[in-house]
């Protein structure tokens, strides 16, 4: 499975078991995340701790993936590697989600 | 191998793949591979793998829009001081048949309304030294050069530790 869910707390964290996501999976990833966050918690967590490359298309895919919640759900993301941050930090998308630097900062509520 | 090479700069190589988003990963993948073996500093790869991933996948989606038959050519010309990356097609000029602008977005806005596209060029641009683009005889080429640090530098321009 290109993505996998568990519980834990009131969060549901969504891994990413691919080391790219990229215009090659951009459409599949979309559509994953819609298929694990159907229903659940409103506060989402992303793992991206196995993620070491990401370019525009699959960072337009996770903002899509957040588009896609109802209204007062949350996409949060977590454990970004360093090129994966700096894509964030280039777009300015940093701003617009809440990032951990892992996925026990987020459990933790420590931004990084 | 790495460490055991005394190679006269510079290095050039190049490599042929064809435009479709799964050819273009692999395109992708082998160029970094031939560069890490040449000794590119590993924290410029990261920055030079995603601005050829952000250059090739514009050339599939733009350049080559409705066509799977498209191939891209990259060339690569690692210098003492700087890297060399000429991303080479045969599908539709830029338009303008310039460089466009890199798109400001307005990140400001209601959650429905935030972009998902359109980063590609500002992306290249933040990370290259320079950028150029050349179209002749039907073929685009668009250059992104990289100035590598002299030796001993490396560490100063390493970013902090996160």
């Amino acid at each position: 499975m290109f993505l996998t869910s568990t519980q834990r707390g009131d969060a549901r964290i969504v891994t990413v078991n691919a080391e790219r996501i990229d215009a090659a999976v951009a459409i599949q990833f979309k559509e994953d995340m819609r298929d694990q966050t159907a229903d659940g918690p409103n506060r989402i967590i992303l793992d991206l701790s196995g993620v070491k490359f990401i370019d525009s298309s699959g960072l337009g895919a996770i903002v899509a993936a957040m588009k896609q919640l109802d209204e007062g759900r949350r996409l949060e993301l977590a454990g970004l590697s360093p090129m994966v941050d700096k894509v964030f930090r280039l777009t300015r998308m940093d701003t617009v989600f809440t990032l951990f630097p892992s996925l026990d900062d987020a459990m933790a509520g420590l931004e990084g | 191998m790495p460490g055991q090479q005394l190679t006269a700069m510079p290095e050039r190589f190049s490599h042929k793949f064809r435009a479709t988003e799964l050819a273009v990963r692999g395109g992708i993948v082998a160029v970094m591979t031939r560069l890490r073996d040449l000794q590119l500093p590993e924290f410029i790869a990261g920055d030079v793998e995603l601005a050829l991933a952000e250059a090739v996948n514009n050339v599939t989606e733009h350049a080559y829009r409705g066509r799977t038959d498209g191939m891209i050519t990259v060339s690569c010309r690692l210098e003492d001081e700087r890297l060399i990356v000429n991303i080479s097609d045969h599908g539709d000029p830029m338009p303008e048949g310039e460089l466009p602008e890199a798109v400001e977005h307005d990140l400001e806005t209601a959650r429905h309304e935030l972009p998902e596209g359109g980063f590609g060029w500002g992306i290249i641009y933040a990370l290259a030294s320079a950028v150029r683009y050349d179209r002749r005889a039907q073929r685009n080429t668009l250059s992104i050069i990289f100035d590598l640090p002299a030796p001993g530098e490396e560490t100063a321009m390493e970013s902090p530790a996160s």
